[in-house]
C-alpha cells in the first residue's frame, strides 16, 4: 500500500483546506477512501453521530500536482483510512503560504499520514514542518460499510436559497428550538420552521426552483404525479443542519436538497468537482 | 514610587502586563534604583518573568527613598485587578496620552492614573499586598546553550502547533538545524495523537551556540506570551538553556527594557539518575553577587540542601517541606508563611517539572513519597 501526492499550487491548497475544513464542522472522524482519480471524505450513518452520514467526492487532478497511490492489490486498488479530520486541517491551516505541501502514507511507530510543509524563509533552506496524523488502515473485509449511500427516493427536490442567508436564518432559529423542520414543495417554496411552547416561527423562501430529475429509464422520476402546492416535510436535528451551513465558506455553484416525508433530508452541494453529500435523517 | 509613563511606552507596559498574566494571579511590582520590575511566578512555581523597566523608560521615575537599613517598599497586587487597567491594549494606544503609577505605602493603595484625550482622567486605586522580593534562581552565564532569533521567527514557528499543546521540545538537528516538536506524554496514545515537527535552518538565527545533541521541554503558554510581547517590541530574543531539567531563561535585552522569562524544563529521567550529579550541588547556579536579598540565598540554600539528599532526582515533590537554610533561620521563617500563601493547595504540580525555587521535581499523580524509592538518608523524624 502507498500513497504520495504533492500540491504546489496556492490556489488549489487553498481550496483543499477550505474543503477539509467543511468536513471538520460535519466529522469528528472519517474515512479518507483514495483512488486513483479521487479522494472521498465519507461519514457512514451510524447511531452515534445521530445517524448523519456525509460522502464528499473530489477529483485529484483538480488540487494535486503529483498523486500516486497503489492500493492493497491491483485488483482492489483502493486505500481506505480513518483520521480525524481535524488533523489535517491544522496542518493545512498554517500551510496557507506554503511552497509546496507533501502528503504520504508513512508507517513508522503507527501508521500515519505524513504532511510535509515548504515554507519560504529568509534563508537559503525553507523552513520544513511534518505533521503526522495517526490514521487506522481499514482492512478489505470493512469497505462495504463505506459504500456511497444511494440516492433516496425522494418527494420532493428543491434548489437552495443563497446557503448565507439560510445559515443566518438557522442560526437564529437554534437559539429557539433544538430541531427544525424544513417543508419544500414543487412550487419552488420552501419554509424553515420551528415549534416550541412560546413560539412558532417560519421562514418563507419561494420561487427556489425544482431541479429537473429523470429516472435512468428516461421516464418519470421520484416526485412526479405529485400535488405541486403540497408540502413534503422533515424535523430534523437544527444543530446537523447548521452544522452544514457553517462549513460552507464559499457559495456552492449548486445546492439542492431531496426530501423524503419525515424520513430524511438529503443535501447535495455541487463546487468546481467537488460534490458533497449530506443526509440527516428525520426525527419521528 | 511614583512613575510617569508617556505615550507610546503605556501601550509598551501594557504588553508586558498581558505578558505576565499568562503566568501568574499576582502581579509583583519592585521598585529599584535600575528601574522598576514587574514580575510574576505561576502557582506550580515552574514559570517566572520578570520585565524590567529603566529609568529612562519613564518620563518621570523616583523610586521613592530607601534608608540604610531599610529596602525600598515593594508590593504585590491581583494580576486580574493591574491588568484590567490595561484590558485593551488598542484603545490605551488611541486614547492614553500619559500613566501614572504611584504606590502609596500609608494609604496602602496603589494608584494608577490614566489620563485620556478630551481631558479624560481615569484613576485606579489598588489595594496591595505587602511582599518580600520575589526571584527565581537563574543563570545565563551557567547555560551551556545559546540560541538568539528574531521574535518574528519564534512566533511563525509556534503557530504551527494547536494552541491547547501544553508544551514543545526544542532540539538540535544534523547541519546545525533547530527543531521544535509537540510534546507527547508517555502515556498518550501514539495512534490518537499528531505529532508536528518543525526545523529551521541555523542561518535564520541570527546567533547559535548550542551544545550538539542536546533538547529541552517547556511549557508553550508562557512562552507565547512573551514571544507576543517581543514580536510587538521587534526585539530579538534569546533562548538560554542548558540539560534537561535545568531552567531554560528566555531574555529579551533593549536599551530601556530588559525581560527574563524562567521556565521549568521537563527532567529527562532516565538520563539524569546515569548522572546524579546533574543535579547535584556542584552544578548549581551561586547567587549571583548584586541579589544581595534573602529570599535568594534562601532559595539557593533550598537547592543546595536538596542536593544532598539527592541520588536520582525524587519522582516526589514535597512542594513545601523545606529544610532549614542554616545561615538565616529567621527570614527563612517569614519567607516559609510566603511560600505558604504562594503555593495554593490544590494547584496540580506540572508534570516532572523542575520547581525554579526549589530545584525539585514533581510527577502528577503520586501526592505522598513513593514507598519504593530508594533511601539514601535516613528521616530524622520518620513516620512510624
Amino acid at each position: 500500500m502507498r500513497f504520495r501526492a504533492k500540491i504546489v499550487d496556492l490556489a488549489c491548497l487553498n481550496h483543499f483546506s477550505r474543503i477539509i475544513n467543511t468536513i471538520v464542522k460535519l466529522a469528528k472522524t472519517c474515512i479518507l477512501r483514495l483512488t486513483v482519480c479521487k479522494l472521498y471524505f465519507i461519514l457512514s450513518d451510524k447511531v452515534a453521530n445521530g445517524g448523519a452520514s456525509m460522502w464528499c467526492e473530489l477529483s485529484q487532478g483538480n488540487f494535486f500536482d503529483e498523486f500516486q497511490m497503489e492500493g492493497v492489490a491491483a485488483e482492489h486498488n483502493e486505500i481506505y483510512l480513518e483520521f480525524v479530520p481535524e488533523n489535517l486541517w491544522r496542518a493545512l491551516k498554517t500551510a496557507q503560504s506554503a511552497k509546496a505541501v507533501k502528503i504520504k502514507l508513512t508507517n513508522k511507530h503507527c501508521p500515519c499520514l505524513r504532511v510535509a510543509v515548504d515554507l519560504p524563509s529568509l534563508s537559503s533552506c525553507s523552513r520544513i514542518v511534518t505533521h503526522d496524523i495517526p490514521v487506522g488502515v481499514i482492512p478489505r473485509r470493512m469497505w462495504n460499510d463505506f459504500r456511497e449511500p444511494s440516492m433516496p427516493d425522494f418527494d420532493v427536490s428543491i434548489y437552495l436559497p443563497v446557503l448565507k442567508t439560510m445559515k443566518s436564518v438557522v442560526e437564529r432559529m437554534k437559539n429557539l428550538s433544538n430541531f427544525i423542520v424544513i417543508e419544500a414543495n414543487l412550487s419552488g417554496e420552501m419554509n424553515l420552521k420551528i415549534e416550541t411552547d412560546l413560539v412558532s416561527v417560519t421562514t418563507h423562501f419561494k420561487d427556489l426552483g425544482n431541479p429537473p430529475w429523470a429516472s435512468e429509464d428516461g421516464c418519470q422520476s421520484s416526485g412526479q404525479g405529485r400535488d405541486l402546492e403540497s408540502m413534503a416535510e422533515a424535523c430534523i436535528d437544527i444543530k446537523k443542519l447548521q452544522q452544514l451551513l457553517a462549513g460552507q465558506q464559499v457559495n456552492p455553484t449548486k445546492a439542492l436538497c431531496n426530501i423524503v416525508h419525515k424520513r430524511i433530508v438529503h443535501f447535495i452541494l455541487l463546487h468546481e468537482e467537488v460534490s458533497l453529500q449530506y443526509f440527516i435523517p428525520a426525527i419521528a | 514610587m511614583k512613575c510617569v509613563i508617556a505615550g507610546g511606552n503605556v501601550k509598551v507596559l501594557g504588553r508586558a502586563v498581558h505578558s505576565l498574566s499568562r503566568i501568574g494571579d499576582e502581579l509583583y511590582l519592585e521598585p529599584t534604583e535600575s528601574g522598576l520590575s514587574l514580575r510574576a511566578v505561576n502557582s506550580s512555581r515552574s514559570a517566572f518573568a520578570a520585565f524590567l523597566f529603566a529609568p529612562l523608560f519613564f518620563q518621570l521615575y523616583e523610586p521613592g527613598s530607601a534608608g540604610p537599613d531599610t529596602e525600598l517598599f515593594r508590593c504585590k497586587v491581583h494580576m486580574k485587578s493591574f491588568l484590567g487597567v490595561f484590558r485593551s491594549l488598542p484603545s490605551l494606544e488611541k486614547s492614553v496620552g500619559k500613566c501614572l503609577i504611584l504606590l502609596k505605602p500609608r494609604a496602602s493603595r496603589l494608584v494608577l492614573q490614566l489620563h485620556c484625550k478630551h481631558g479624560v482622567t481615569k484613576t485606579h486605586n489598588l489595594a496591595f499586598q505587602e511582599c518580600e522580593r520575589l526571584q527565581a534562581v537563574f543563570d545565563t552565564q551557567r547555560c551551556a546553550s545559546r540560541l538568539c532569533a528574531p521574535a518574528r521567527l519564534l512566533a511563525e514557528a509556534v503557530v504551527h502547533f494547536p494552541p491547547t499543546l501544553a508544551e514543545v521540545t526544542l532540539g538540535t538537528g544534523t547541519g546545525g538545524r533547530i527543531s521544535l516538536r509537540n510534546y507527547v506524554e508517555d502515556d498518550a496514545e501514539p495512534s490518537k495523537t499528531m505529532v508536528t515537527e518543525l526545523w529551521l535552518a541555523e542561518d535564520e538565527f541570527q546567533s547559535v551556540a548550542v551544545a550538539p545533541g542536546s533538547h529541552i521541554t517547556f511549557c508553550l503558554k508562557e512562552f507565547r506570551g512573551l514571544l507576543s510581547f517581543a514580536e510587538a517590541s521587534n526585539l530579538p530574543l534569546t533562548i538560554h538553556f542548558d540539560k534537561p531539567g535545568r531552567p531554560v531563561i528566555f531574555t529579551l535585552d533593549d536599551t530601556v527594557l530588559e525581560v527574563h522569562l524562567v521556565l521549568a524544563t521537563l527532567s529527562d529521567l532516565d538520563s539524569s539518575s546515569q548522572c546524579p550529579s546533574t543535579n547535584g550541588v556542584s552544578h548549581l547556579p551561586a547567587p549571583p553577587d548584586d541579589f544581595g536579598d534573602d529570599l535568594e540565598s534562601y532559595m539557593a540554600a533550598m537547592e543546595t540542601s536538596e542536593g544532598c539528599s539527592e541520588g536520582p532526582p525524587s519522582p516526589t515533590f514535597p512542594l513545601r517541606t523545606p529544610q532549614p537554610a542554616k545561615s538565616k533561620p529567621q527570614q527563612q521563617e517569614e519567607e516559609e508563611e510566603e511560600e505558604e500563601e504562594g503555593a495554593v493547595p490544590g494547584t496540580p504540580p506540572h508534570k516532572k517539572f523542575r520547581s525554579l525555587f526549589f530545584g525539585s521535581v514533581m510527577t502528577p499523580g503520586r501526592p505522598g513519597p513513593a514507598t519504593t524509592q530508594e533511601v539514601l538518608a535516613e528521616d530524622s523524624d520518620g513516620e512510624s
